[in-house]
């Protein structure tokens, strides 16, 4: 019996450093793939700061990167996409978070983008609006300041009012591109500075109309359809639904070591999977192009 | 011998503790000197791109065109900042005249620690409760669309003011003198015409102080004036249309300007009038304080 429950204990411990080298390995793996192999030769510092848009998703990175990897320390700030990809250009953080593609000035910096998540955007109403769908020549009509009363686009005779995002937002920079193609938007409207106070804002004004990012639309606001077509994931994957962007992480010149590392554990199918599509993005393998 | 020792160290001190008092003098002045060297610096190099008379004048702001015309924003301050003083002094002042000359010791006692208490909330909670309370509360009362605006950040605004206000008025009436009342009442004034024809008036000096500390306070809020005003970049029409202030816009924008392109220094160039607003209001007090011995 002794003997026995010695003999248990033997191969549950052997089990276990049996699994734990196989996961170094693979930690390892991924990390390097040179001739090193156990995750615990992965060192050093990971700093990354930017976008605020990307903060709920890089900080349980962060921690289940940490946990897997002991010596390996990430910091994540906030800061803006603006602000993220200045800092890493100058060399500051290794890693720029942003929600937008590289602009003009920052080209020629040798800065490496790396898609990690597709981030969806929604048009969303205060709850009393009777509209539920628009088309986007009628969205564009409105954010341009050419349609200005609800009675215009089907709904009651109730002024418009857009709560949207200030010149220097990312989200704003994606609607612009994805919507507006080039036409301005009105300055005839209430900017606020966070998807937060943007959702706050429209749930408390009668005959608002912004857009958030995804996650953020909550039951305090009605979602609105596209085109006819309802926000869904699916609706994006599939095409159907054109309204989103991409979150990126940018790094100066190809990342090594941990930076590598954790750059591809985000990407990884295994963090991709149990986080991204919880937290409300969109993983970038699942895009159809 | 013993004495004589201590005593030198005690000279020994004195001659240290006196190169500390220089030193930290010293650094006070490059700290703040290398702050407005610094937003100044990259304040005006917005000119470069921008002509002054399209930031002073124009209030077209749209960097993603190259507009730079701040106007909006100027006017914006300058709105809100009047009129919460207009909303904030009469009644900042009143609570001061009671407080020095009317209530009771014991309510005095209460009231102060009380007035100083507006002080140690945050700003943000200010805003949060104009946002929440305030806004629907003028939307419904007034009948307008959104009820972000003026009026809303200038009562707001005028809160914020009143401890600054309250605490200078009241010293400033403190300190008339006592002779002067005594007079005023035995050549048969009332009490209420020593307070307006005589006991205010020796006082302005010190309440013109406060007033225009609060002017300084009211201009430079930022966090509580951001979350009611609108931040819609435009000149407001009326007191219930959402405009934009120099702070306001700083705060919203800054965050996600690239440092040192034409439009983070536009912004520097926001914090430098802010700077010189400042610097000119604190000159008029001295003014006024140094007109008050002569």
């Amino acid at each position: 019996m002794l003997f026995s429950g010695k003999k248990k204990l033997l191969a549950v411990l052997g089990t276990m450093v049996v699994s734990t080298m196989l996961f170094a390995g693979c930690g390892g793996n991924s990390a390097d793939n040179n001739a090193k192999s156990a995750s615990s030769d992965l060192k050093g510092k990971v700093s990354a700061s930017g976008s605020t848009a990307l903060l709920p998703l890089l900080k349980p990175a962060q921690e289940a990167f940490e946990k897997d990897h002991k010596d390996v320390t990430v910091n994540i700030a906030g800061g803006g996409s603006f602000t993220g990809m200045n800092q890493v250009a100058e060399g500051a953080v290794d890693i720029g978070d942003s929600d937008v593609f590289l602009p003009e000035e920052y080209k020629g910096k040798g800065l490496v983008d790396h898609k990690v998540v597709v981030e969806p955007f929604v048009f969303i109403t205060n709850k009393d609006n009777k509209v539920s769908n628009l088309s986007t020549d009628q969205i564009v009509g409105i954010l341009t300041g050419k349609i200005t009363n609800w009675k215009e686009v089907g709904g009651a005779d109730k002024a418009i009012t857009l709560i949207h995002r200030a010149k220097s937002s990312g989200s704003r920079a994606t609607i612009s591109s994805v919507i507006l193609k080039g036409k301005q938007f009105t300055d005839n409207a209430s900017i606020q500075d966070s998807n937060g106070a943007v959702l706050k804002g429209v749930a408390s004004t009668p005959g608002a109309i912004g857009y958030v990012d995804a996650p953020y639309a909550d039951k305090t606001v009605k979602v609105l359809a596209l085109n006819g077509v309802p926000y869904s994931a699916q609706a994006i994957i599939d095409g159907k639904y054109p309204v989103y962007g991409y979150g990126h992480m940018y790094t100066k010149g190809q990342p090594k070591g941990a930076v590598k590392a954790f750059i591809d554990y985000v990407m990884s199918p295994g963090f991709q999977d149990k986080y991204v599509e919880k937290l409300g993005f969109i993983p970038v393998s699942k895009m159809k192009k | 011998m013993e004495k004589d020792f201590m005593h030198q160290r005690k000279l020994i001190y004195d001659r240290y503790v006196r190169y500390l008092f220089i030193a930290c003098a010293a650094l006070m002045t490059i700290i703040i000197f290398s702050i407005i060297f610094f937003v100044g610096k990259q304040g005006l190099m917005t000119f470069h791109d921008v002509s002054p008379i399209e930031f002073f004048f124009a209030d077209k702001w749209n960097p993603l065109i190259h507009k730079y015309g701040a106007l909006s924003f100027i006017i914006g301050s300058i709105v809100v900042t009047l009129l919460a003083i207009v909303l904030g002094t009469p009644l900042g002042l009143l609570g001061a005249v009671f407080m020095s000359k009317i209530s009771p010791r014991r309510l005095r006692n209460i009231m102060r620690p009380a007035v100083d208490l507006y002080v140690a909330i945050p700003s943000v909670v200010y805003g949060y409760i104009g946002l929440t309370v305030l806004v629907p509360l003028v939307r419904k009362i007034f009948h307008v669309n959104m009820g972000y605006g003026v009026f809303v950040t200038s009562v707001i605004l005028a809160v914020m003011i009143l401890p600054t206000i309250i605490s200078i008025s009241e010293d400033a009436l403190n300190g008339v003198p006592k002779p002067l009342e005594e007079a005023s009442l035995a050549l048969g004034a009332t009490y209420w015409q020593t307070l307006y024809r005589v006991i205010i008036p020796s006082a302005a000096p010190g309440i013109l102080t406060a007033i225009v500390l609060a002017m300084a306070r009211a201009i430079g809020e930022t966090m509580a004036v951001q979350m009611v005003i609108g931040n819609t970049p435009l000149i407001p029409k009326g007191l219930f249309t959402p405009t934009s202030t120099l702070t306001s816009n700083i705060v919203i924008e800054m965050g996600n300007t690239p440092f040192g392109s034409t439009w983070g220094n536009a912004l520097f160039l926001m914090a430098l009038v802010l700077l010189v607003v400042s610097l000119l209001m604190i000159l008029i007090i001295r003014r006024i304080g140094a007109r008050r011995y002569t």
